[in-house]
């Protein structure tokens, strides 16, 4: 089998994912788009231990290592959510913006217009 | 000269006259279906407006990796994915959408502002990624020996030399799990916002009943559950 | 000879002033024997070792302190005759000055600072004048240099003090920047910093540059000891408490100019054209400073007019090639200085005033400083020159040391060849000294008159004792035209003449009176020194007091005539009935009667502004300086600063626009960090 076609699937998939990850507002389909990202690391891996006929088989190993990871991975973000939903009553990334710098009038403008319209838009 | 040898005899042949990719085997015209399948259904779940429709597209991209994984003779790794990802990690992501209130349905504003600038980002990443494998990997070819990846050669060579990064990885997932349940009970003293009796029954894991037996003489704020549940009983009362 | 004794004398009182500074707030009580000890043992060590050394004996001591790429720096002591005459004037008038402070500064509350100051500035003079090597001589110069600065500046309540103490030091300053050039260039010429090898070589005809570094040092000299260009600092200095005054005036800070030329000598003496330069210096500053005394009304300024002439005299000895005359009468001229300041400290402390028309109206001034008066007047007669006083000694001195430089054939005592001392500076010196002796008299005797001898005072049926509160308006009491250095005074009038203000003024009156013998026989004070002769020749010493008795005949015409006029033309109690808010200047110029203005006729005006050399000053240099700094400022605040504010605006502006991107938004850093890693990769490879 070519070496190209897991490698270049692993890429494309790897790139829907981080689509996924700046695209997406639940946070929860954000730790699923993580996931894809992550599977795209997984076929990585697996093709080029195959390819390499690795001894130690090396990459089947990290696979299954990055298979437990991204299960702790997942299970703590999810608390997090959860957490974050708890506090705010939302699990939308976009308005979790404590962090940033609120005392810019502009922004101070922009936010309440662009939270009404998000609201009229749930109502609708 | 042995060294150079090996290491030609390890990556397969290099032969790209005889492997051309105008007459593909079996194997990899699978390969290509499947992963296309796999694409597909991950591109409608990172793009769907349905939420939970999106996990159970992430479910069929799953899947079909874990077919990949398969015809790559990974197969330890092709049932490990589909026990993990497709058993607990995609439950996982399903209770939290619920636990989340995702609304049911189509909902407009699943993608943020930001879509723009994700698609343009993705597309730059996948045309940058798939250049580069591609310019790297167009001539190397993988020669798939049945076995690869089973369960016996997995495991030997896992227990053989990667006894201790798995044991590490062992304590990895205790203190994730330990994490994860201090993360989900949260703070003691906090109240709830309150809600819709609706939503009661989708309340958080760890923020139950425990609070007040655990707290015998609480703080106000954790107090004024109970008392509001006393009056929320006792309000029938007096109405009769 | 055991050399700690000398090493102490300078120590003792820097430490002395360490030990004030230190405990001055925590212990007030010991910042008198503090100020006081160290100096009394310091000055009874140099008496010691004066008295150890002997005549014509000298002692070299050495130990380097500083290896340079050039001539080293050594801790040198040197001890002659020279420089244990003057540090024995040097510790006794520093006594006598500490412990007259101690009851004249009684009520100061910065008195402990003010005592560590005089105590160091004691140690820097004891340190210049026992200093082997002219760099440490140098720290000792500068040290001088900074104490008088903050001892004049002491009222730094009031705005004169102030700018008279910027005054004093931005003038010696600039005095002293080519006063530094010229020691680089001697110890660079001479291959040594050490002044016995600055001798040897200047001896042994060594030196390259022998005018230039003579016209070098003769800058900081000038500065130092108030001669022509540079001596405006040293009238605005009175602003500063009396017994600095006299402290500055009598021993230590211009003395230090006319002892280093005289340690120098064989160095003036290559150099004609430098000697006749501080010939003509020394007979401008004479007759100047003469000219502007006889018309002076602050009894201080009149003192530091007289100070400046009487260092012209000392100049103009040194301008002879006549290092002996010249020491001898800055020895002789310490000790009256002094006296006369600390003696004008009691009469203004009873007075409340500074103002000698104003001392001319308060009754009975004579009767309540008796011991102000009689020492005054000592002093004043060794000022004048009249024999048997020191004055009159040390001055023949001088002149026969011109009248000899004159006729070719000057006194330097070995150090040179007598045709080194060109015969135009004697006679510059000569004809100016015995001009100079002339005026000396005639204002001595006119502050002595128109102070104690007032009939207007006499007569006036004013307050007999004025009260406290109307000390402002006695102190705004002088000839409004008159420069006028106030200090701020809070004696209390009651006790005018306490003990440690008296006697003090003795114990100085006995060298004024007495000291002038020690030059007669030549194995008493010349074998101490070069060895000429001191004696009073006939002919200048017929002439010089000839001089001062004229001088002294006019100023009691002059004063006589105006008394009478003042008698007939007006009646005294009118102008002495007058309400204190009205005292303004018409009254107070026609009541007192001022020889000087007989004496000067047109010339009064001018003399009295010090002939406007400060108003030239203002003119040539401080108006160009200070419109250069304010130049400086609108280009630093209109064009610098507005670098400085546009870069600051800019990053400003830059960081309100990068502030847009703190959206607190997770997915648009990430966005950004994952685009700029495409781009770092696309880079990298391409």
């Amino acid at each position: 089998m070519h070496l190209a076609y897991p490698v270049v699937l692993a890429a494309l998939l790897f790139s829907v994912g981080v689509y996924g990850v700046l695209a997406r507002r639940n946070a929860v389909l954000v730790l699923m788009s993580v996931e894809l990202m992550l599977n795209a690391v997984n076929l990585n891996l697996v093709a080029f231990d195959a390819w390499l006929r690795d001894s130690l088989h090396a990459g089947q190993a990290l696979t299954l290592f990055t298979i437990t990871v991204a299960a702790a991975e997942i299970g703590l973000g999810l608390a997090i959510v959860l957490l974050l939903f708890r506090a705010r009553g939302t699990a939308d990334i976009d308005r979790a913006t404590a962090l940033g710098d609120p005392a810019e009038s502009l922004a101070a403008e922009e936010t309440p217009t662009g939270a009404e319209a998000l609201k009229g838009q749930a109502a609708a | 000269m042995s060294a150079a040898a090996t290491l030609l005899a390890a990556t397969g042949s290099l032969e790209p006259a005889a492997r051309s990719f105008l007459s593909p085997t079996g194997q990899e015209i699978v390969f290509l279906l499947v992963g296309i399948a796999v694409l597909g259904s991950a591109v409608v779940a990172v793009t769907t407006k349905q939420l939970v429709h999106a996990a159970l597209w992430l479910v069929v991209a799953l899947g079909g990796l874990a077919v990949e994984f398969l015809l790559l003779t990974a197969e330890f790794i092709a049932w490990v994915q589909v026990l993990i990802y497709l058993g607990s990690v995609v439950v996982l992501v399903l209770f939290g959408l619920m636990l989340t209130k995702a609304p049911i349905g189509r909902s407009p504003d699943a993608d943020s502002k930001n879509r723009w600038v994700a698609l343009v980002v993705a597309l730059a990443s996948a045309g940058t990624l798939v250049t580069l494998v591609v310019d790297a990997f167009r001539t190397s070819w993988i020669d798939l020996g049945a076995g690869g990846g089973s369960a016996a050669v997995t495991g030997a060579s896992l227990f053989r030399n990667w006894v201790l990064p798995f044991e590490a990885l062992s304590v990895l997932l205790l203190a994730a799990l330990v994490g994860a349940i201090v993360l989900s009970r949260g703070d003691k003293r906090r109240v709830p916002v309150p809600r819709a009796g609706k939503l009661r029954a989708g309340r958080p894991v760890g923020s139950n009943g425990t609070v007040a037996a655990t707290a015998p003489k609480p703080a106000a704020p954790a107090a004024a559950e109970p008392a509001a549940a006393e009056s929320a009983s006792a309000e029938p009362e007096e109405k009769s | 000879m055991n050399l700690a004794l000398p090493v102490l004398v300078p120590v003792l009182p820097a430490l002395g002033a360490a030990a004030t500074l230190a405990t001055g707030k925590k212990a007030p009580g010991l910042a008198r024997p503090l100020a006081i000890v160290p100096v009394a043992v310091s000055a009874v060590l140099a008496l010691v070792v004066a008295l150890q050394l002997g005549t014509g004996q000298t002692l070299d001591a050495a130990t380097r302190l500083t290896p340079t790429g050039g001539p080293d720096i050594t801790l040198a002591l040197h001890l002659d005759g020279f420089s244990s005459l003057i540090s024995v004037l040097v510790g006794l008038v520093a006594t006598c000055v500490q412990v007259y402070s101690t009851a004249y500064l009684k009520q100061d509350p910065r008195y402990p600072s003010y005592a560590a100051l005089v105590s160091l500035f004691t140690a820097a003079m004891f340190l210049v004048v026992y200093s082997g090597d002219l760099i440490v001589l140098l720290v000792g110069w500068e040290v001088m240099g900074l104490c008088s600065y903050f001892l004049i500046g002491h009222h730094w309540e009031s705005a004169d003090a102030r700018s008279a103490s910027l005054k004093a030091f931005l003038v010696t300053k600039l005095g002293d920047v080519p006063f530094l050039f010229g020691i680089f260039l001697l110890g660079a010429d001479a291959g040594s910093f050490r002044i016995t090898d600055v001798l040897a070589a200047a001896g042994e005809g060594k030196l390259g540059h022998p005018t230039l570094i003579a016209l070098l040092l003769l800058a900081g000299v000038a500065g130092k000891s108030a001669q022509f260009p540079l001596h405006t600092w040293l009238p605005d200095a009175m602003a500063g408490p009396t017994p600095v005054s006299a402290l500055i005036h009598a021993a230590t800070m211009v003395a230090a100019g006319i002892y280093l030329v005289a340690r120098l000598m064989p160095v003036f003496l290559l150099s004609g054209a430098a000697l006749v330069v501080l010939a003509v210096m020394a007979a401008v500053t004479m007759i100047g400073s003469a000219l502007c005394a006889l018309a002076q009304d602050d009894l201080k300024r009149v003192l530091a007019y007289s100070t400046v002439g009487q260092l012209g005299y000392m100049a103009g000895a040194l301008a002879s090639g006549d290092r002996e005359a010249s020491v001898f009468h800055l020895v002789s001229h310490g000790a009256f200085k002094a006296l006369l300041f600390l003696a004008a400290g009691v009469v203004i402390h009873a007075a409340h005033t500074n103002s000698i028309s104003a001392m001319s109206r308060i009754p009975g001034l004579r009767k309540r400083v008796p011991d102000a008066y009689w020492t005054m007047g000592i002093a004043l007669i060794a000022l004048i020159g009249l024999p048997p006083f020191s004055g009159f000694f040390s001055k023949e001195a001088v002149l026969t040391a011109a009248e000899h430089a004159a006729k070719g054939e000057a006194l330097t005592n070995g150090l040179g060849p007598a045709s080194a001392v060109p015969q135009a500076a004697g006679w510059i010196v000569l004809i100016s000294a015995a001009l100079t002796a002339l005026l000396t008299a005639a204002y001595a005797t006119r502050l002595f008159l128109v102070a104690f001898h007032s009939p207007a005072g006499a007569a006036a049926a004013a307050p007999q004792v004025l009260p406290a509160a109307d000390r402002a308006t006695v102190v705004a009491d002088h000839e409004a035209d008159a420069p006028y250095s106030p200090e701020l005074d809070e004696a209390d009038p009651g006790s005018t003449e306490p003990p440690a203000m008296r006697w003090p003024l003795w114990v100085l009156a006995v060298p004024t009176m007495g000291f002038g013998i020690a030059g007669l026989r030549s194995d008493w004070l010349p074998a101490l020194l070069d060895g000429g002769s001191l004696r009073p020749t006939g002919v200048t010493a017929v002439t010089g007091t000839g001089l001062a008795v004229v001088g002294v005949l006019a100023a009691y015409g002059a004063w006589r005539s105006a008394t009478a006029r003042l008698g007939t033309g007006r009646p005294a109690p009118a102008a002495a009935g007058r309400v204190p808010g009205q005292a303004g200047a018409p009254a107070a110029e026609v009541i007192v009667a001022d020889p000087g203005r007989t004496l000067l006729g047109p010339l009064f005006g001018p003399a009295r502004h010090g002939f406007g050399v400060d108003r030239l000053y203002q003119a040539l240099f401080v108006r160009p300086v200070v419109a250069a700094a304010r130049l400086v400022r609108f280009l630093d605040r209109e064009v610098v600063e507005g670098y400085v504010q546009g870069s600051g605006i800019g990053a400003n502006l830059l960081g309100r626009a990068v502030r847009l991107a703190q959206t607190g938004n997770a997915q648009t850093y990430l966005s950004a960090l994952l685009a700029a890693v495409v781009l770092l990769a696309v880079l990298v490879a391409v």
